[in-house]
């Protein structure tokens, strides 16, 4: 099992070296650059500032450099907020997306398995179908749609919360919201069906034979094979929330990592793009990781070697 | 003691009677074998007795169904789960799909007795030890921390009968124990049932469709057919002499080594009706080789033929009298009881 932990963490980092290349790629496949802007720099200035980034050279030896620099960790300094180096800026950004990203998360958990849970045991109830059609509505309302409702609603004509801007808890509760609604639908559907086949399973009903209560069935028997999809959809979906969720954090101007990740992608800002794409990308693997290991521990008939 | 139970499920297509009418009396210690082909009600029978059918769709529209007195019918939920696993438990087909593959052997086995008889954990584990003994699974001691899939199929029907019996239950219902198990490990469950069952004076009721696993282990048999008693008689009787065509055919679709090598085995013709769709007359009419016009247009009636012995039949006094005529001469059917290991 740690054998296996360290095979994986390991294996993370050529993995993540290999995103960060296809993106560079893609960058420089792109037309333009950071450069390119309506007023045209002189050929001497521009050629100055190619010459301080390294930018004369050819371009598999910048890709060498480049890729030098990464491994030891260094992302270079961004070109648009100058002086300031990627690692800071990612530093100075993340934990607003993390906060409230795990705050959805949380959230999202509670109300989806939850609604999940009581779902399947009150099965065609009107419990069912209330709840399960408002994951529906949750699934299918995207969060720049739901997140200017909340807005309108509770910020211009409740006047209960601010509509935007990081400030105090209460300003987390409307993005928190938004950003946790699809999550919490897909969650509570994926419990629902994930209890609901557990449920009608055999050694169900061997519990029930042996005179358990409902309840001891359900926590005790039944929730950890109806748990197992919605731990697998979890994992990543954590990952996604923490790294930022890009339409939120503009609807409600949060200076989170996914706003900072699209500008940088607008301003051609280079090595800031890179720096986030592999920040996210170890995130996400590391996230998987934690949902394979969680499976052995879930279910005993799972082993890694 | 159950009395003209009926257990109905309601589905798209209509009304299933899943189980229609079925009565009879089980004493202490002794043993009732139901028999019958898939979809014939023996299990729903069981399940009703165990207040284990899903409502909706199912539900117990009639009859009584009493135990040691207790009108299970009339009991709370509560009050159930109270006799379940302890009064009465149950085994169950698969021993595969059966056990919680998530839960250790040890809480599986204590939580029984937790709940039922107010044992501590270490009570618990002790008694659950000394029941995996009983069964006769083999390092006991530690193989009780293992997970089910640690296990093979045999053992986990071990598993699954020291569960049952761990409460030392009045009524053990054993539903088709030893069908997911092969021909030798089915032979030493049997064995295993027979004698915990004269150990402990626990009543059975063993559900099979396989005649010779009732042959040697029941004191009477139920032979179901389309959610209908089609005869009900002391194993003996029933073996030797059977009073309606589909034992009849039963009996007869068991291969004999001994007297029909080289033949072609017998079957009876067709397929189970949909209990769901069942013609007018006798549902087994349309397969039996005997039917008259009277059978595919009325409901046979249910036949004394004498104190213990009864047969869903129009021809059921005729059926008697043509099995006691061929009891005289050289009889397969007797032959096959006593080539029965069981037996």
């Amino acid at each position: 099992m740690l054998s296996y932990i360290i095979r994986r963490l390991i294996i993370i980092i050529p993995m993540a070296l290999l995103v960060v290349t296809v993106t560079w790629i893609l960058i420089r496949m792109a037309p333009g650059s950071f450069y390119s802007s309506e007023k045209k720099l002189p050929p001497a200035v521009e050629a100055n500032i190619k010459k301080k980034y390294g930018l004369d050279k050819p371009v598999l030896q910048q890709y060498g450099i480049l890729m030098g620099n990464i491994v030891r960790g260094d992302f270079g300094d961004s070109l648009k907020y100058e002086g300031q180096s990627v690692n800071e800026i990612i530093r100075r950004h993340f934990p607003y997306s993390a906060t409230i990203g795990i705050l959805a998360y949380l959230l999202a958990l509670a109300v989806g398995l939850t609604a999940g849970i009581v779902a399947a045991l009150k099965q065609n109830s009107a419990f069912d179908y209330g709840s399960m059609s408002l994951a529906m509505l949750g699934l299918s309302v995207p969060n720049f749609v739901l997140g200017p409702i909340l807005v309108l609603i509770f910020s211009l004509w409740l006047f209960w919360l601010p509509p935007a801007r990081w400030g105090g808890a209460s300003s987390l509760i409307l993005p928190v919201i938004t950003l946790s609604a699809i999550y919490a639908a897909y969650i509570a559907r994926l419990t629902r069906a994930g209890m609901l086949e557990v449920m009608r399973s055999d050694y169900i009903r061997t519990a029930r034979a042996k005179g358990l209560s409902e309840w001891k069935v359900l926590l005790k028997h039944a929730v950890r094979g109806g748990l197992i999809p919605v731990v697998s959809f979890t994992g990543p979906a954590l990952a996604a929330l923490l790294a930022g969720a890009v339409v939120v954090e503009k609807v409600f101007a949060i200076p989170g990592l996914g706003n900072i990740f699209i500008q940088s992608i607008f301003n051609r800002d280079e090595p800031l793009t890179l720096g986030i794409v592999a920040f996210l990308s170890i995130l996400i693997m590391v996230f998987n990781l934690l949902v394979d290991v969680s499976y052995a521990f879930l279910d005993p008939r799972i082993r890694y070697e | 003691m159950v009395n003209d139970l009926k257990t109905y499920f309601q589905t798209e297509d209509g009304v299933v009677k899943a189980v229609d009418g079925i009565t009879f009396t089980l004493a202490k210690g002794e043993t009732l074998g139901i028999v019958g082909e898939s979809g014939s009600g023996k299990s729903v029978t069981n399940l009703s007795i165990m207040r284990l059918i899903p409502e909706p769709p199912g539900k117990i529209v009639n009859g009584d169904i009493r135990f040691d007195g207790i009108d299970v019918r009339a009991l709370s939920i509560d009050d159930v789960r109270r006799i379940r696993g302890k009064r009465m438990a149950m085994i169950f087909q698969d021993p595969m799909t059966s056990l919680n593959p998530f839960l250790k052997i040890s809480t599986q086995l204590m939580e029984v007795t937790e709940l039922h008889l107010g044992h501590t954990k270490e009570q618990a584990r002790r008694h659950a030890i000394k029941m995996l003994e009983t069964v006769g699974i083999p390092d006991a001691k530690n193989r009780i921390d293992g997970y089910p899939h640690e296990f093979s199929g045999g053992m986990r029907q071990r598993v699954m009968i020291a569960m049952a019996l761990s409460c030392d239950p009045e009524l053990l219902i054993a539903d088709e124990p030893t069908t997911a198990l092969d021909v030798t490990i089915q032979a030493q469950i049997l064995e295993l049932i027979k004698d915990l069952k004269a150990r402990m004076g626990t009543s059975v009721i063993l559900i099979t469709h396989d005649l010779g696993v009732v042959a040697g282990m029941t004191n009477k048999i139920i032979v179901m057919y389309a959610g209908k008693v089609f005869e009900q008689a002391p194993t003996r009787e029933l073996f030797a002499t059977p009073a309606n065509p589909y034992t009849k055919g039963l009996l007869k679709s068991v291969p004999d080594p001994a007297h029909e090598e080289g033949t072609e085995l017998y079957q009876i013709p067709g397929l189970p009706p949909d209990v769901a769709h069942l013609p007018p007359g006798c549902p087994f009419s349309p397969r039996c080789e005997r039917a008259e016009n009277v059978c595919h247009r009325e409901f046979p009636p249910f036949v004394q033929i004498n104190e213990n012995h009864w047969s869903l039949c129009h021809f059921a006094k005729e059926v008697y009298a043509e099995s006691m005529r061929e009891r005289t001469a050289p009889n397969v059917t007797e032959a096959q009881i006593e080539l029965n290991p069981l037996a």
